[in-house]
């Protein structure tokens, strides 16, 4: 038994990479047992990345060129059952396919990470960035975190082992990372040393796994009408779990790293009358805008919401208090249902609360759709209108459309 | 390779007591023996199929070794991540090296249909593993439905055999001669009822130099409609008839195995199933012409294979 000695890297801190080299950067220094990849626009710069780290001998970790993306998690499946940390990436289409497994490695307790490149479904074929790959995957039973650039998808990528592999979650989690805005984006990231990620993050040390020596345990079992409501009840409470290692985990990132993240991230929401409520990258554009319409003396806040799933309801409950009108900024469809999926949350959440404020639906920025923030101060005039005729639109308003 | 008996008969049982699968089914028999004849400790993955819903029904087990179940499709898959796991382990030192065998036992609707791709990719890797389909020529688990290794003429669920088509119109698919063109170092035919020319190829397989794969028939008295006790004797008729030759493919070279008989015809077989008597109630059915003509095609290919491979030694 020989443990290998790699050569750290000695790169100039801060880096000048976008999000998807960013996302590599960290995978090579947690150096997963696996990473099982199929290549897919906008993803590919992560593996190309860690590819080079494999051929460089920069990893101990077995880089796995599967065929497809349900291959690719389904190699993920059997890696962590057998005591490997693994890893993955995809977008989209990618995400569709590997639907079935996304439910079989949550339902199996398996904490696998994946970077989720976010990207539009077909058809049209269309590669480029909207929600509707992140909303697909929304009750399958994994912790997401949205963020908004190139740090911090580095950021999250750090951390994300340390959410799945804790003993009260034990859950697959995604990393999501907006397609091209961040995936593609060249910006300064600041990252951390080797030994310090390799402390934070640890090895993965399951209580039972299939090359234990000597295991003769069984995974993946069949459930009849018998257990399989049990556990199901089980994953809810390791979804509830999740919620508050999260907390702590970015918390103890913040420690080693300087940069706080939260469940919610909150601007200018203290003094605010109304607010819009935005997931991930186009948070930027919502800023601007919302620091003109501060300029024209309209007082407009935003909540951007980081951890997607376990949804932070008290969370956002606080950061909502005393708001008069929301609108909400949905980047994907829920075809036929009554409200689009962040509406859905944020008005679950916010129906009980005394002096709720009132609700408007946006879709903006579907399959790359440009989002400028004229587009958002368009959003931010129409809730102040809601918020002086006090009535609540049962349909959603679409910005940007021709 | 020899296998000595007294040998096998002190290993212990890895496939333990206690399993749902049906009286005469030839699956038990054939895992019991495939695990007993591995040198090496085994890591096994299972399709979603009957082997799987009838040993590891929650909270019980029917295996004293470790198995990962995960879904239909993709049993080669979850044993190439386990397999890179396993080496990447040992690499980092978080475990020490010792010899195991990564086995897979799939159905063959998980083999020829559904997980036909990711079995394709998982030899194109050289992932080192055993991947074991148990045949019973249909979606015997679901119903008796028919499948892609589903014999020509036979009945199933899907194909009934009505007044205008009479049971399945396709011939099967030749899933062993297509692994055999991934150019892996180890594929073979075997058939439940030869149990010391099966183990010998499990033997065979744990030693080669990367994947190995074993298309083993295992007849389903449920779903070819014969009594339970005649599991063994349908399997016999079956390779003996020419339907199922036994044969190995040893770093491409290609050669019959188990004892050298004359060829019984095709009738004998199908008269021992049920799922054929829709057409074997007519000596002179033009379905089982068609079956004999294109059996004795490919018996003749498969010895033109095999008189290449001897002549080129």
């Amino acid at each position: 038994m020989t443990t290998t000695q790699k050569p750290s890297i000695k790169l100039p801190a801060p880096q000048a990479i976008n999000g998807g080299e960013a996302v590599a950067f960290a995978m090579r220094q947690i150096d997963p047992e696996v990473v099982a990849a199929y290549p897919i626009t906008p993803q590919t710069f992560i593996i190309e990345k860690f590819s080079e780290y494999a051929a460089d001998g920069l990893v101990n970790s077995e880089y796995i060129n599967v065929e497809s993306e349900h291959a690719a998690m389904s190699a993920c499946v059997g890696a962590t059952a057998a005591g490997g940390r693994s890893q993955t990436a995809t977008s989209g289409p990618g995400l569709a396919l590997m639907y079935e497994m996304l439910w079989v490695a949550s339902g199996m307790r398996l904490p696998i990470v994946m970077h989720l490149c976010s990207r539009s479904f077909s058809a049209p074929l269309n590669i480029l960035c909207d929600h509707s790959d992140v909303m697909g995957m929304r009750e399958s039973s994994w912790p997401m975190l949205i963020g908004a650039s190139p740090q911090e998808a580095y950021d999250q990528a750090v951390v994300m082992p340390t959410i799945a592999e804790h003993k009260n979650v034990l859950l697959p989690v995604a990393n999501v990372l907006d397609g091209f805005t961040v995936t593609h984006s060249v910006e300064r990231v600041e990252v951390l040393p080797d030994k310090v990620v390799k402390e934070f993050a640890g090895e993965y040390e399951p209580d039972v796994w299939a090359l234990q020596p000597g295991s003769t345990a069984t995974f993946g079992t069949l459930d009849a009408n018998d257990f399989y409501f049990e556990h199901k009840r089980q994953q809810v409470e390791a979804m509830k779990n999740s919620l508050e290692v999260v907390r702590t985990q970015l918390n103890a990132f913040a420690e080693i790293s300087g940069r706080q993240m939260n469940l919610v991230e909150e601007y200018l929401l203290d003094d605010a009358e109304v607010a819009l409520v935005v997931l991930g990258s186009s948070e930027g554009m919502v800023r601007a805008a919302i620091d003109k319409a501060r300029a024209d003396g309209i007082k407009v806040g935003m909540l951007r919401v980081r951890l997607f799933r376990p949804f932070p309801v008290a969370d956002v409950r606080k950061a909502l208090e005393g708001i008069g009108s929301v609108g909400v900024l949905d980047r994907a469809i829920a075809f036929g249902t009554p409200g689009n999926g962040l509406l859905q949350d944020i008005a679950t959440c916010t129906r009980t609360m005394p002096n709720r404020p009132l609700l408007m639906d946006f879709v903006y920025g579907l399959g790359g759709r440009a989002t400028p923030k004229q587009l958002f101060r368009q959003a931010i005039d129409q809730v102040l209108n809601m918020n002086e005729t006090r009535v609540e639109p049962d349909e959603p308003a679409y910005l940007g459309l021709k | 390779m020899t296998l000595k008996l007294r040998e096998l008969s002190l290993k212990p049982d890895l496939f333990g007591n206690g399993h749902g699968l049906c009286a005469g089914c030839a699956e038990s028999i054939s895992v019991r023996q495939i695990l007993s004849a591995l040198e090496n400790p085994p890591v096994v993955a299972l399709a979603t199929g009957c082997l799987e819903v009838s040993t590891t029904r929650f909270p019980d087990t029917t295996w004293k070794v470790p198995v990962i179940h995960s879904a239909f499709e993709n049993s080669a898959t979850t044993i190439s991540g386990v397999e890179a796991a396993y080496k990447a382990l040992v690499r980092k030192g978080r475990m020490e090296a010792r010899p195991l065998t990564f086995v897979v036992f799939a159905g063959d609707g998980a083999t020829y249909d559904i997980g036909f791709q990711w079995l394709s990719g998982a030899l194109e890797r050289g992932h080192k593993f055993i991947y074991i389909c148990l045949n019973n020529e249909g979606y015997m688990n679901t119903g008796i439905q028919r499948s892609s290794a589903t014999l020509l003429g036979a009945w199933t669920t899907t194909t009934p055999s009505g007044s205008v088509r009479p049971g399945k119109t396709q011939w099967h698919k030749d899933m062993t001669k297509i692994v055999a063109a991934h150019g892996i170092p180890y594929v073979a035919q075997a058939a439940s009822h030869n149990w010391k020319d099966l183990m010998t190829k499990v033997r065979k397989a744990e030693q080669a130099d990367g994947p190995a794969f074993i298309n083993v028939l295992t007849p389903c008295d449920r779903g070819w409609r014969y009594e339970p006790d005649q599991t063994m004797e349908v399997s016999k008729l079956m390779v003996e008839a020419g339907l199922w030759p036994l044969y190995e493919v040893v770093n491409g070279k290609w050669k019959m195995t188990g004892a050298r008989q004359k060829r019984r015809p095709v009738i004998d077989a199908l008269l021992s199933q049920k799922r054929f008597s829709h057409i074997t109630k007519n000596a002179d059915d033009a379905t089982i012409a068609a079956i004999q003509a294109k059996v004795d095609d490919e018996w003749d290919a498969l010895q033109a294979l095999c008189a290449m491979s001897a002549a080129s030694e």
